[in-house]
């Protein structure tokens, strides 16, 4: 059953379709030429507005929600409840001094925050934020985004090789090699979702979901595949995005800050808003994939608005990820590669089998079975009894002592 | 052939000129990225979304990145004293000029060679997929087994070497 907002009442399919209205009668305004490239730029207007404000809210929720886990409030001082704190900000970083160390490589230092924050937003042309709500619609979209993702890993070098700091320069390695052994595992574990999709396409990967068995929807993380899929998904992007427990490049206690120590003022800003933005679109992107994307919970629910649904799980992913960083501690650089070679990229690529095992056994209970047993055997056996044999006891340095 | 053709073929033709012209080897990495980009853009222009973001994710995620992680981790970006013009760059520049004759002539060759198409064919990622695991079956899996070993290949000369006795 496809449930669609037109059963319930003609006012919630409007306010389903405002932006879509609005954007349609703003460019009708214009002469007939111009409609078509007018479209674009509007959509990308709004992309490049709406992001920064999400990120403006996040920091004061982040900081907010820090505070408490660590039994404080956290910042009250500007305006009500603190939440002016991001204006704040960001008059401060408008007027601080631009400081470019004297040895630096000033043309690279000047471009990596560009680099960086330009493809991030690049990420966000093909993620469909509600229904009919994609900026561009490719057959490719899937591809668009990773190759997006993969050249933000080369601002990061750029940005830690051009300061001529060896706290930067250790920073940004230790980033990529991280970024490089987790990407796979991010492309991997999509790659089930277009096994069973049959499409990279994001909007057709959402549709393919939007359908509902009683009340419950056909999202893929309730699928064994799906969920596993999922939660590697989830971890990859964690170390993706440089977050704790996985935000070693950035380690305040080793490295000062990783690859932007030398950035100060708005560069530093840039920096921190592509960190956020990379956040907000790799949330967007797994909860297009597993999550169904702009699709309603429950199939009574569709009469409430799709872009509300999108926007409601990126900021659910983003308050696990503020709630992962209260948490958990850092991990250390050789934790962190046994991990994501020994275990997460095994688990994921067997997640593949399982999938095309899920794809060619049919409909019914048997699958289910079948799937469930292997990725509990799986984990059972990769995650709890060959982990204990690997000793992660005190470091044996190899060149040091 | 229009103005977005040569926008791009002049950004590629100038990041390749930089990768050999500029004496700072990450310098020349990161402009050899520029020419990476500009080939993806052509792809894209010429409406192969496929390989162009192939092109992206691999060229410039991969190998690019490569790149720069084997001139840190080897020689340093430091310039070194004695210059960095080859004494062989003669010799060079005669097999460089070789090569480019032969992909010159080959490319030049095929003009006629193929039968020229006027309807632009539309190839979908589908298409792509289908044609690697059905044809292409066999160079595929070759290919596969030859990274495989290099792979296994690469851990062994990384591994950790066991303490001998003396």
């Amino acid at each position: 059953m496809i449930a669609t907002p037109e059963a319930t009442n003609p006012f919630f399919v409007n306010l389903d379709q405002i932006f879509v209205f609005l954007s349609n009668w703003l460019v009708g305004f214009l002469p007939a030429v111009l409609r078509p490239v007018a479209g674009v730029v509007l959509g990308v207007v709004a992309i490049v507005c709406v992001f920064p404000g999400l990120f403006a809210l996040t920091t004061v929720f982040e900081r907010k929600g820090l505070g408490r886990i660590q039994n404080r409030i956290g910042p009250n001082r500007v305006g009500p409840y603190g939440l002016f704190q991001p204006v704040a900000d960001g008059i401060k970083s408008l007027t601080k001094e631009d400081i470019v160390p004297l040895r630096a490589n000033a043309v690279v230092h000047f471009l990596a925050p560009l680099v960086l924050v330009v493809t991030v937003f690049m990420g966000f042309a093909v993620l469909p934020m509600g229904r009919n709500m994609v900026l561009v619609d490719m057959d490719a979209g899937l591809l668009f985004f990773f190759a997006m993702g993969a050249a933000t890993e080369l601002s990061v070098f750029m940005a830690g090789w051009s300061s001529r700091n060896k706290y930067s320069l250790l920073g940004a390695m230790r980033a990529v090699a991280q970024m490089i052994s987790y990407e796979v595992v991010l492309l991997l574990s999509s790659v089930a979702v277009v096994m069973i999709t049959g499409s990279l396409s994001l909007p057709k990967i959402v549709a393919a979901q939007n359908q509902y068995t009683g009340v419950f929807p056909h999202w893929y993380i309730f699928t064994p595949w799906g969920l596993a899929g999922f939660l590697m998904y989830a971890i990859a992007a964690t170390a993706e995005t440089n977050r704790s427990p996985f935000d070693l490049p950035e380690g305040e206690s080793e490295l000062v800050a990783g690859y932007h120590t030398e950035y100060s003022g708005f560069k530093f800003a840039l920096f921190f808003l592509g960190e956020y933005l990379a956040m907000f679109s790799i949330s967007g992107l797994g909860t297009t994939l597993f999550l169904g994307g702009w699709s309603a919970p429950f199939s009574f629910l569709v009469w409430v608005p799709s872009w509300f649904w999108f926007f409601g799980k990126v900021m659910l992913s983003i308050f696990v990820f503020i709630w992962m960083r209260g948490t958990l501690p850092r991990l250390r650089q050789d934790q962190l590669m046994n991990f994501a070679w020994k275990f997460v990229l095994p688990f994921t690529l067997l997640n593949l089998l399982v999938t095309a095992l899920w794809r060619f056994m049919g409909e019914g209970w048997a699958r289910w079975m079948v799937c469930t047993v292997i990725l509990v055997a799986a984990y059972v056996v990769m995650g709890r009894v060959e982990m204990r044999s690997e000793h992660f006891g005190r470091r044996s340095y190899r060149y040091a002592e | 052939m229009n103005a977005v053709f040569y926008i791009l073929a002049a950004l590629t033709l100038a990041g390749g000129l930089a990768t050999v012209l500029l004496k700072q080897l990450v310098h020349c990495a990161l402009a050899v990225t520029v020419a990476f980009a500009g080939l993806a853009l052509l792809f894209l222009q010429l409406d192969a979304q496929f390989a162009g973001f192939a092109q992206i994710l691999v060229y410039i995620g991969a190998v690019a990145i490569l790149i720069v992680f084997a001139i840190l981790l080897t020689r340093g970006s430091e310039l070194p004293k004695d210059g960095v013009f080859s004494k062989t760059w003669f010799l060079g520049l005669v097999i460089a000029a070789a090569v480019f004759a032969v992909l010159g002539w080959a490319v030049l060759a095929s003009v006629s060679a193929v039968p020229q198409q006027n309807a632009v064919p539309s190839v979908t990622v589908r298409d792509i997929g289908i044609a690697l695991v059905g044809r292409y079956v066999l160079p595929l899996e070759i290919v596969a087994l030859l990274l495989t070993a290099a792979t296994i290949g690469a851990v062994i000369v990384a591994m950790h070497e066991k303490e001998r006795p003396r």
